[in-house]
């Protein structure tokens, strides 16, 4: 069973939902990350979401890209992002490391050489944003020949026969966009999630995490009464601006045990029916 | 002879083209693509955009000879296909009418559109007027600076323009924001993209609008020369005029088709946007195609002294006809732009874009080396109006 998997069996039998923090590797410093990511592990963090920086990140808002930004002013390219998984693996080889970006800096390393790097550092998962499944058939049968789980995103306006395509190709965990528009908005709708999580979960039967616009804890709580985890990214990459190098990693840890807490208020596995 | 009968189903063109963005686009996407595909062979659209094309652009466009400026460079004969004379001064608005037209049927009340330049901003917010749609013009904050006409044009015709502070605050953060705008209010919005570039099936798309500049090609040459050109010139950036006056020849071998893109200060400074004669294939904006980036894959900011074709990316399709060897691609400096623009000016009494100028630059390259009854069709894609102020500036003339 790889990290993903047992990561999520063991929160089931505990009555407890993922929280999934996003931060993008090198930012604020690429020195900060690993420590970061080993930060939030402590604060209650169950898989950590690792951007990988990217000049046109055409379907994240105006935070994230800020952070992709700072990252690049370091010139953090997929294989320093790749070495900063090796070091984070070096303490930690039970938390799963999923890398999210965009399909140009895969390409130019090339997807079988990055499948191949990616597993030996240590990836889990692997979410390429621009890469619907019409897309990239063979490159998810190259992250699973590596034993590497392709993740693929679901949106309010996908219908039901994409949602069984995705289904056919995507392991660990689907990522469900709760809204539509980019990462970082404020206009959540929970009725809508619960009611597309239904539909959602008729044809895909491994673990759904909801990301896009969960700002606080009251909406990572009635999130996690709807889905197996919660993504935020926008709101940790918003604290990671707003801190200083030494103050950052206790606004993180501490952002991250609330929201941690208030997962924890949700009892059960069981999603909530009723919308 | 095997029929062109690119893009597939998927979009793609070879390797290239494609759908790669967000799931979040894909529905947006789907719809836009089933609309095009029934108005596209539906006579009353057809109809209605032709008579658009005729009365409010002003179609068909002159091919006019060059003679004074050919006679000078003494060999081929250079003949210009007219798109500058069109209404908003370039070939942009032929797109433009056509997805206006269809964002009309598809019910959209707002329409969104990325510009460098701003010619696309133009002729988006020219149609946007003409049609009564609110329209939204995201333009990098660079641009917004340098362009200033042409963001008081835009204001003049009713649009907003949004200034785009991300990424290098130019043409490819305009598109990179347009696309978030669309994400966001996909129920009431059109996204006009300017080029044939981004996703499937918007390369298709704006190919099709553009090909009437060959398609009137055609005819003329017939009637006024008795024969078809021995070559096809156009500038490409996203490639849109380009296309344009390819398409319809395409399958005729024995023309040839040659681009030319910006080798602003030269190909071996890195201040350029000669895509397809240095890049690698790559994905950006939603499909597959040759990208001027580093080794990590990163997207490079690129140099022109025409911002329209100042664009690290282009149209998938050209991608394929450079692989396959159906079209040619060269690179012209600014340099040598400029000084096709001038001769244009002082041999014709024509004042092209400095876009255009890109292809005019190349045609003089080659006419001199070419017999007499050689015929050169190059594309002047726009007028020079606007770039007054940057050619002024290159012979130290501020106004």
């Amino acid at each position: 069973m790889n990290r993903i998997t047992s990561t999520f069996s063991t929160l089931k039998a505990q009555n407890k939902k993922a929280l999934i923090p996003f931060i993008t590797a090198g930012d604020p410093e690429p020195v900060m990350t690993v420590a970061l990511m080993h930060e939030l592990v402590k604060a209650g963090a169950d898989i950590i979401e690792l951007g990988v920086p990217f000049s046109d990140p055409m379907a994240d808002g105006p935070t994230i890209q800020r952070s992709s930004e700072r990252a690049l002013q370091h010139h953090i390219g997929l294989k320093d992002v790749l070495n900063m998984v090796v070091e984070f693996r070096k303490t930690d080889t039970v938390t799963p490391v999923i890398l999210m970006g965009y399909a140009n800096p895969v390409e130019a390393m090339g997807c079988d050489n990055f499948a191949v790097a990616a597993k030996e550092a240590g990836v889990d998962g692997v979410l390429v944003v621009d890469y619907p499944p019409e897309e990239c058939e063979e490159w998810a049968q190259q992250l699973k020949n590596q034993e590497i789980d392709p993740i693929f995103l679901l949106s309010p306006t996908t219908p039901k026969a994409r949602v069984e395509k995705v289904a056919k190709l995507a392991k660990g965990y689907v990522y469900y966009v709760s809204l539509k528009g980019v990462t970082g908005a404020s206009h959540l709708d929970l009725s809508d999630v619960c009611n597309k999580l239904a539909e959602v979960r008729t044809c895909i039967s491994i673990p759904i995490g909801v990301g896009f616009g969960i700002r606080d804890r009251a909406a990572a709580k009635a999130v996690a009464e709807l889905a197996d985890a919660v993504v935020v990214g926008s709101r940790i990459i918003e604290e990671i601006e707003n801190s200083t190098r030494a103050t950052l990693l206790d606004n993180v840890s501490n952002l991250a045990k609330s929201l941690r807490a208030a997962l924890d208020e949700v009892n059960g596995t069981i999603a909530k029916s009723e919308c | 002879m095997k029929i062109y009968d690119l893009p597939d189903k998927q979009g793609h063109f070879g390797p290239y083209g494609g759908t790669f963005v967000a799931e979040t686009l894909i529905a947006a996407l789907d719809e836009l693509l089933a609309q095009y595909q029934h108005f596209r062979d539906d006579a009353d659209f057809q109809a209605e955009f032709n008579h658009e094309l005729r009365h409010y652009v002003g179609r068909p466009t002159p091919i006019y000879h060059a003679r004074r400026w050919s006679a000078h460079l003494g060999g081929a004969q250079i003949l210009l296909k007219r798109e500058d004379l069109n209404h908003t001064g370039a070939h942009k608005i032929n797109n433009t009418i056509g997805q206006a037209l269809l964002a009309k049927r598809m019910g959209k009340t707002r329409v969104i559109a990325e510009t460098g330049a701003g010619q696309h901003g133009v002729a988006s917010a020219t149609v946007a007027a003409r049609y009564g749609m609110e329209c939204v013009v995201y333009m990098g904050s660079e641009d917004v600076k340098r362009q200033a006409t042409n963001v008081y044009r835009m204001k003049l015709l009713g649009a907003t323009v949004i200034p785009v502070e991300s990424g290098s605050r130019t043409l490819k953060d305009a598109l990179n924001e347009a696309m978030r705008d669309w994400v966001t209010n996909v129920e009431n919005t059109y996204y006009i993209i300017g080029t044939v570039a981004g996703p499937h099936p918007y390369p298709m798309m704006v190919r099709d609008f553009q090909a009437v500049i060959g398609r009137e090609a055609r005819v003329q040459m017939e009637e006024e020369y008795g024969r078809q050109p021995d070559a096809l010139i156009a500038c490409v950036g996203g490639g849109s005029n380009a296309i344009g006056l390819f398409y319809p020849y395409i399958e005729d071998n024995e023309i040839r088709m040659i681009g030319a893109e910006a080798a602003g200060k030269g190909i071996n400074t890195h201040q350029h946007a000669a895509t397809l004669v240095t890049g690698r294939p790559g994905v950006l904006h939603g499909n597959r195609t040759y990208l001027i980036q580093d080794d990590n894959g990163q997207i490079i900011e690129t140099h022109s002294i025409s911002a329209g074709l100042d664009y690290p990316g282009v149209g998938p399709e050209h991608a394929w006809l450079k692989d396959c060897g159906r079209a040619e691609y060269v690179a012209v400096t600014d340099d040598e732009a400029l000084s096709a623009f001038h001769a244009l000016c002082r041999f014709e009494g024509i004042i092209p874009a400095l876009e255009s100028s890109h292809a005019l630059a190349y045609a003089a390259k080659i006419a001199p080396s070419l017999g007499k009854d050689k015929l050169l069709l190059v594309n002047l894609s726009g007028r020079g109006d606007k770039d007054m102020v940057t050619v002024a500036q290159q012979s130290g003339i501020e106004f």
